[in-house]
């Protein structure tokens, strides 16, 4: 019953809401970023950090720093509170958390085959994988030569396997298969997580479909663009579209005709919700899509946030935006 | 007699009125306590989390009793003991037709005690507080029985007794759940908002004071229930 949740959800969940309600309040303010802003070199960054819940993460660094250090730091600090949840949680809510960790594995997996078709050093890649992304046999993903012995060697013992079945075939892999490769197993995984939603029922349902659907959206949006001009036929395209989100059905069909941003954009303007992205843009501008995207993404897990709720992946989002924005 | 021909009428004519009046005093006191603990385990959940972030909502939330100012007595748990003893006294002691309006003014010192400087222990005490009302009623109610000879067990008047007593019961006993749930649930929410911004405290604790009026209609009207509860003379 919605509504009604509040009296058992407390078993499982009282802690760990109450914990990432506690986080808010080590997130950086405007007043930080400010301070951040007006820093000259890196050891002030440093400095300032400090103060923050960042703090003891960048103690111990020796002086010479580098700015990937600091985002790994804080990524860390990232990663230790996520741990932390993933081990107090109960079912549901340890596979909601779960999920939340296989966009980044996915996108680790890609990021390490595609280093490795460029003769990339695997241990060089293995540090810059994203660590809430990590399993066991990642290093072995640079032996494998084309999709199937991938799958086989690899990724069939991992919890993406099942997101395999789309795309599986013998072609070897190069920087375009690579692509569509990633871009199946995100529709498959935000299709699986849509469903696992739903299965829950009440404001989880309601409030994560809204967010997966945005989600779907934007990369359906991203993909279009990105495969104007490319030999990605509209098929294609139109198989590497989730099955559902506000554009579908019919959006789709429009995205999958369209051969410049400006169809792309008389296609999106027809959606009140990314109208108001689209009219940001001047004509034949795609940087700046993806960073009003994201402040759009931004803004609905902030209001999810608020809303009295319950299986808080957003903080967590929240908080890797913040460290998103830090300086350079 | 009960002059129907139905025979659910005639079956439950022929349950002893003491029977009735026990299962009224045990759901007095169990399903207070149920709502009590429920409410309470819904706030401490909320509050140890919070509490990570926010240590000075929890000296203040689990002990209750802040000293006022000026001294420095550390707070302890004796004094909430004490709170307990007058309240027996006076339901064994004072007379039936008061009690309403004794249990009234406990509820006020309570309030006032603890509200000399707003804090958080509040919500875990207002949750307390619905359990002390079962036990109170319960105590009430058990004064009430009284031993009838087996002729007049069955007489109108037993029987209406011992209706009173199991209503008195499940009045207290649900008010009290549902008091309990309630003040369990807002204390939540005043825990975790409180961690992030103490003005908030006293506002929500508004919504709790309200909450926890429940509980007390259901006391007053359970007390009011009792009082009909007169066996026939010998």
């Amino acid at each position: 019953m919605y509504g009604f949740e509040a009296m058992t959800f407390n078993i499982h969940g009282g802690y760990l809401e109450a914990v990432v309600r506690g986080h808010r309040s080590g997130l950086l303010t405007a007043a930080d970023y400010n301070n951040l802003c007006q820093c000259e070199t890196l050891d002030d960054i440093k400095m300032h950090l400090s103060a923050t819940e960042y703090g003891p993460y960048l103690q111990n660094e020796p002086s010479p720093l580098y700015t990937t250090t600091i985002v790994e730091k804080c990524t860390l600090k990232l990663v230790d509170e996520y741990k932390h949840m993933l081990t107090q949680a109960t079912e549901p809510l340890s596979t909601f958390l779960e999920y939340i960790r296989y966009g980044h594995m996915i996108d680790n997996v890609v990021l390490i085959v595609t280093g490795t078709l460029h003769e990339r050093d695997v241990q060089e890649l293995l540090e810059k994988c994203h660590p809430l992304g990590m399993f066991d046999s990642i290093a072995s993903l640079a032996v494998a030569q084309n999709m199937r012995e991938l799958y086989r060697l690899v990724l069939v013992d991992t919890p993406l396997a099942p997101y395999f079945s789309e795309c599986i075939s013998s072609e070897d892999l190069d920087d375009m298969n690579i692509e569509i490769m990633r871009n199946t197993l995100y529709k498959a995984y935000l299709e699986d997580f849509y469903r696992f939603c739903q299965k829950l029922g009440g404001a989880t349902a309601e409030i994560m479909s809204d967010l997966l659907a945005f989600e779907a959206d934007r990369r359906a949006v991203n993909i279009t663009i990105n495969s104007i001009g490319t030999e990605l036929t509209r098929d294609d395209r139109r198989k590497l579209y989730s099955n559902f989100g506000l554009l579908y059905p019919y959006g789709q069909e429009e995205l999958a005709v369209c051969e410049d941003i400006d169809q792309v954009r008389g296609a999106m303007e027809k959606y009140p919700p990314y109208q108001s992205i689209f009219s940001k843009l001047t004509y034949g501008e795609s940087q700046i899509l993806d960073k009003a995207f994201y402040e759009e993404e931004v803004k609905r897990l902030c209001l999810a946030f608020e809303q009295q709720v319950r299986f808080q992946e957003l903080p967590i989002q929240i908080d890797s935006c913040a460290m998103r924005n830090l300086p350079d | 007699m009960v002059a129907s021909s139905s025979s659910w009428s005639q079956a439950l004519v022929q349950i002893s009125p003491y029977t009735f009046s026990a299962i009224g005093i045990a759901i007095s006191i169990g399903v207070s306590v149920l709502g009590a603990a429920w409410g309470i385990y819904i706030t401490g959940s909320s509050l140890i989390g919070a509490a990570i972030k926010a240590p000075r909502i929890t000296s203040k939330n689990l002990i209750s009793g802040k000293p006022l100012h000026g001294t420095n007595i550390d707070v302890d748990l004796c004094r909430e003991n004490h709170l307990h003893a007058p309240v027996i006294c006076i339901s064994n002691v004072v007379e039936v037709e008061r009690h309403w309006f004794l249990l009234f003014l406990l509820n006020l010192w309570y309030y006032c005690y603890n509200s000399c400087e707003p804090h958080p222990s509040l919500s875990v005490i207002f949750c307390e507080a619905v359990a002390i009302y079962g036990v109170i009623v319960a105590i009430i109610l058990q004064t009430k029985l009284e031993s009838v000879p087996s002729s007049k067990m069955y007489d109108p008047e037993s029987l209406r007794a011992g209706y009173a007593i199991f209503a008195s019961g499940v009045i207290v006993g649900f008010a009290n759940l549902v008091c309990g749930l309630c003040v369990g649930i807002i204390g939540s929410s005043c825990a975790l908002s409180d961690a992030q911004n103490s003005s908030l405290f006293v506002k929500i604790l508004v919504i709790e004071i309200f909450g926890s009026a429940l509980g007390l209609f259901g006391v007053i009207v359970g007390i009011i229930m009792s009082a009909q509860a007169t066996w026939p003379n010998n």
